[in-house]
């Protein structure tokens, strides 16, 4: 027997640590990285394994050259970024794009803010929302997938690309929107991001998460329900100028989003009432973001913002603390 | 079956109840016992005895110091050899009686027939008198003087007794046991408790994961005939056996900050306490034994041991071959909130309730890394506070502020850094900020009452 | 040309308006206070350390304004030369005070103090102390988490790797007194800093009896009592198992340096090494003659009490 160890109490700790939680998220995330890839082909592929290796390369070597810190790669998180900004990019960005955009994602806004937990805004999204402005082009050309055993691409806008589009140039809605039948947006038929293709393995992720307790649902249920309701009122109101509730829910990221953005924990409210309200606020700027924005999805712009106002929503929501009014 | 817990937070450490087919077997006495005199909440108790005195098993030794304050019994029968300072299991120097063991020779009055006595006293004055006498506090951990607790301030009125048999805190098996091999004798104490307050009712909580110890309790009750008295079953929880969380899971009402149990009409005590009540009042005899766990997965022999109070941690360590080469820890109660210790030599008190051995892999900390704003701390904390926030406003000495976030609230329960997925010493930080903000509300209490007398002149 | 001369004008008038406004809003909340605040705080060292029991720099001005004279407050960090400026200001006399630094007293270094457990909490020696006497077998001992090191807001201490303990550079000690605060084990005090530096402390604080002591720290004080017999200018008292040296009957001739069977006394900044068989020889001479002194003097007047023993000039070596 060496020397005893005298530590204050609790002497246990759960099995839960920071690593097992990332680790649970990229579980949480294979189905949807697996749909993508046979989906989109050995391109997406390439996206994926560039930008997780620059994202976990960059936390490595900022980490060990810059602040001469150990090295946190080992928490996981950087992976996690990696996946998220490759699932936001359409598989046709060229590598060096992806790159910039994973020097934003970790270098800008993790790693300036001190790393991992200390960031204001999801990194992914910051990283998806640069390349966004500076390079429209690659971020907004998507292609008809080839798939693993596809055809040819076919070039072509994302379904609420088009409907903008469509609209600027005096269409209808219902027209436009005869184009695409749900079923094909729910099980991945259609151009976009890697990570808007597939709904229902986005949201077999959810349910893994929510089962592990790792999220809790009501932050990606409140942005759901927010987006139906605003987009049913709208909707129901002039069906020719707005798109329906199930178009805009299926669209656009949306789930992608609300499932792992939304929920991520450094830039989301602790509370469950936190978490309700700042759900809403993605879901009601997501709508007028596309309802009246230049640009035709605002799923990431509207997380952002959220983002920002996380500190207010974790002052003013706090949990009832016990014997106290 | 409807189980019962209390409505904020809570975590489920694995329950690791190993030693839970070990019956209660009493330790040999060993041959010097160290008895302190603060063994209790409360002011240490003035000795009574001289060096060179001889004394009974039973015989006052220490009387208390003050109103919160307990008589404290020779637990062997033998020759005073010193009354001097002695380090404790933290290496903390207080009084200590060292008492040398020759034979075994209790006082005439105490009754050791195993006969159980159900008569309860009419008078509930005479009971908490016994209790006083008998030397009882609190055997949960707390070990706040029973006859205190018992007897409450002017104007507030305990509406039900309840009896904790929870026992939360993973390993620890002494109260199951007690339950199991006492029953009887825990509900008379039950009852002796009920009549002390007044005959209200009284509820005995079991959680779920002792399911022998609940219908032997029912059959107990059901055959001793007593009509207000029942079960509670609670959910497998920890800290279901805190007192606020298990009044508010009984009688859903929650104690406000800084009041206590009684405040709204609750009294609870341990399921020892109650045995002990039941032995004061009923035997006449005071605390001279209490059941002490010896378990740990890396501890070959697992053990519910009857252990003389003032026995030396090491003897009783011996008596069950010696610390096993790979534990790393050794621990003076239970995995969550029990203490370290540092001093083997250390002698046992009456709250002494195990004694766990930890491995290296079991319990030794991971490193801290950065906060990652999960608020899992805040969803455990059974108290609704936010550990997280409490952690920085600690380390940053804004004494203000963590009042302001009801740091004295803490039970120090240990969920918050249990729960923390970086590791972050929460608990650690949090108690400085509690003991800090505690000082000052009572340096504020004093100045008030202090100006308010001065007001009065 | 027009938009041109608008602009200019525009912005002009609004400029002067929002002028007015801010001329206006600082008058009507304008605080009256005592304009010589302000020449104090100008004058303090502005570190806002509370190291002379006000809050902060500020709070020292108000307090030292309103005060009949300058007894009470005093600013460690500025020293002499600040406290002349504020009495210059002030209009108040003020006695210089003999500069002072923080004293570590404990030398219970790794090997001289064996770790009898480990620790295995958060790094805060006042974490620790609430928890229990320390991972040593002393229990008044340093604890040697570094609370005095983080408290320190001019980086003067630092822990020194091979001891364990906490090293003052007196250069940078202001004498502030955080550190004294800090440390939950009151190891650390303020003592003057000496002629050029020179200073002879007990560099323990252990009172537990000699053998207990002497068992968990081979450095520690036992109480013994030498160094006390040994000093000719009283300047040693042995209370509680713990000797202290009063600094302001201290001589520094560091007999009682050489004296110490666990070398627990501790002299620093002398310009030369303490050579204690030659001092040890000296005290041996001196009391052989004083007990010759006193034997001769007792045969020649045996009525008369014993002379006094022969005071020996101070040696500053």
């Amino acid at each position: 027997m060496s020397k005893l160890l005298v530590s204050p109490s609790p002497h246990i700790h759960s099995k839960v640590s920071t690593r097992s939680l990332m680790l649970d998220v990229v579980i949480a995330l294979i189905p949807a990285v697996i749909c993508s890839v046979v989906f989109y082909g050995w391109q997406e592929l390439l996206v994926l394994g560039v930008s997780v290796a620059s994202c976990v390369l960059l936390e490595w070597a900022i980490t060990k050259y810059m602040l001469k810190q150990p090295s946190t790669i080992g928490d996981w998180s950087a992976v996690i970024t990696g996946i998220l900004l490759a699932l936001n990019v359409p598989y046709t960005t060229p590598w060096w794009v992806i790159f910039i955009g994973a020097v934003v994602a970790v270098g800008v806004a993790k790693m300036t803010f001190g790393g991992l937990g200390q960031n204001i805004w999801n990194p992914a999204l910051v990283g998806r929302v640069f390349l966004l402005v500076s390079f429209p082009t690659y971020m907004t050309t998507w292609s008809q997938p080839q798939g693993l055993f596809g055809v040819d691409a076919v070039s072509g806008p994302t379904p609420l690309g088009a409907i903008q589009e469509g609209l600027l140039q005096g269409a209808s809605v219902q027209d436009l929107t005869a184009a695409y039948n749900y079923k094909d947006l729910l099980f991945a038929n259609l151009g976009g991001s890697a990570g808007e293709v597939c709904a229902l393995a986005l949201l077999a992720g959810f349910v893994y998460l929510c089962c592990r307790k790792v999220i809790k649902p009501w932050i990606t249920l409140s942005i759901l329900c927010t987006v139906a309701l605003t987009s049913l009122i709208f909707w129901s109101v002039d069906p020719a100028r707005f798109t329906d509730p199930a178009f805009n829910l299926l669209t656009g990221g949306l789930i992608l989003g609300a499932c792992f953005m939304a929920t991520d924990y450094v830039t989301s409210p602790m509370s469950t009432w936190g978490g309700v309200v700042f759900g809403v606020g993605i879901g009601f700027l997501t709508m007028m973001i596309r309802y009246f924005g230049s640009y035709p999805e605002g799923v990431s712009f509207a997380i952002l913002i959220m983002n920002s106002v996380v500190p207010l929503l974790n002052m003013w929501f706090k949990q009832k603390k016990f014997g106290r009014k | 079956m409807s189980k019962h817990t209390f409505s904020i937070g809570g975590v489920h450490p694995h329950d690791s109840k190993i030693s839970r087919e070990c019956a209660i077997q009493p330790l040999p006495i060993p041959p010097t016992v160290y008895i302190s005199v603060a063994q209790h909440i409360g002011a240490p108790s003035v000795p009574c005895v001289a060096v060179g005195d001889k004394v009974k098993v039973g015989q006052v030794i220490a009387e208390p110091g003050g109103f919160v304050g307990a008589f404290i019994h020779s637990s062997v029968s033998g020759t005073v050899k010193s009354i001097a300072p002695r380090a404790d299991l933290a290496g903390r120097a207080s009084t200590h009686i060292e008492i040398a063991v020759e034979g075994d020779e209790w006082l005439e009055s105490i009754d050791r027939s195993e006969t159980l006595v159900t008569a309860i006293p009419e008078d509930a004055k005479a009971i908490i008198d016994k209790v006083r006498l008998g030397g009882v506090v609190g055997l949960g951990g707390a070990t706040f003087p029973t006859h205190v607790k018992l007897s409450p301030p002017p104007g507030s009125k305990c509406e039900r007794v309840i009896i904790n048999g929870c026992e939360c805190e993973p390993y620890l098996t002494s109260d199951f046991r007690t339950l199991l091999e006492k029953g009887e004798q825990v509900v008379v104490g039950a009852a002796l408790l009920q009549k002390a307050m007044g005959g209200v009712p009284c509820t005995i909580a079991i959680e779920e994961n002792k399911p022998e110890a609940i219908a032997h309790i029912r059959e107990v009750i059901a055959k001793l005939g007593y009509k207000d008295m029942d079960v509670m079953v609670m959910k497998m929880m920890y800290p279901q056996g805190g007192e606020k969380q298990l009044i508010d899971a009984v009688m859903h009402r929650q104690v406000g900050s800084g009041a206590l149990p009684i405040s709204v009409g609750a009294v609870v005590q341990n399921v020892a306490t109650a045995l002990a009540v039941y032995d004061a009042v009923q035997k006449n005899k005071p605390i001279v034994d209490n059941s002490v766990t010896v378990t740990g997965e890396c501890f070959p022999k697992q053990a519910n041991l009857l252990v003389r109070v003032g026995t030396p941690l090491q003897y009783i360590i011996d008596f069950l071959g010696g610390v096993p080469a790979d534990a790393a820890k050794i621990i003076s109660g239970g995995p969550m909130m029990g203490r370290a210790v540092a001093n083997l030599d250390a002698a046992t008190v009456k709250g002494t309730g195990a004694l766990l051995f930890l491995t290296e892999k079991q319990t030794r900390r991971a490193p801290e890394t950065n906060c990652i704003r999960c608020g899992k701390c805040a969803d455990a904390c059974p108290m609704g506070l936010e550990p997280f926030l409490l952690n920085k406003l600690s380390k940053a000495k804004d004494w203000d502020a963590c009042e302001a976030n009801a740091a004295q609230d803490c039970i120090e329960c240990g969920c918050c850094l249990y729960s923390c997925p970086a590791h972050i010493p929460l608990l650690d930080n949090i108690r400085v900020g509690k003991g800090f903000v505690l000082n000052a509300i009572r340096a504020r209490a004093a100045a008030a009452k202090a100006a308010a007398e001065a007001a009065k002149k | 040309m027009n938009a041109f001369i608008w602009t200019i004008a525009v912005v002009t008038v609004l400029g002067l308006v929002l002028s007015l406004v801010l001329y206006l809003v600082a008058r009507r909340f304008r605080v009256e206070e005592d304009p010589r605040i302000d020449e104090v705080e100008k004058a303090m060292p502005g570190a806002n350390c509370g190291g002379c029991g006000f809050a902060g720099c500020r709070a020292f001005a108000e307090a030292a304004v309103k005060a009949p004279n300058l007894d009470n407050n005093y600013c460690p960090v500025g020293g002499n030369d600040t406290m002349a400026k504020v009495a210059a200001i002030l209009g108040y006399e003020v006695k210089a005070k003999a500069p002072m630094v923080a004293v570590v007293r404990c030398n219970g270094a790794c090997e001289a103090r064996p770790k009898v457990n480990e620790y295995d909490g958060f790094a805060s020696c006042y974490v620790k102390s609430l928890l229990y006497t320390g991972d040593t077998g002393c229990a008044y001992g340093c604890l040697g988490c570094g609370d005095c090191v983080s408290a320190c807001q001019f980086g003067a201490l630092s822990m020194d790797p091979v001891t364990g303990l906490p090293v003052v550079d007196q250069e940078k000690c202001t004498a502030c007194g955080a550190c004294v605060k800090a440390c939950p084990k009151r190891i650390i005090e303020l003592r003057p800093m000496g002629p050029r530096g020179m200073r002879e402390f007990v560099s323990c604080v252990n009172k537990d009896k000699g053998p207990v002591a002497k068992k968990a720290c081979a450095n520690a004080c036992i109480g013994c009592g030498i160094c006390a017999k040994t000093c000719t200018h009283e300047a040693i008292t042995v209370e509680a198992n713990v000797a202290y040296i009063d600094p302001a009957k201290c001589k520094l001739c560091r007999e009682c340096e050489a004296m110490c069977p666990t070398g627990a006394i501790h002299g620093v900044n002398f310009p030369k090494p303490l050579d204690k068989d030659a001092v040890k020889e000296r005290i041996k001479m001196r009391q052989q003659k004083a007990r010759e002194a006193a034997e001769a003097a007792k045969a020649a007047e045996a009525p008369k009490p014993a002379a006094e023993p022969v005071k020996k000039e101070a040696t500053h070596e």
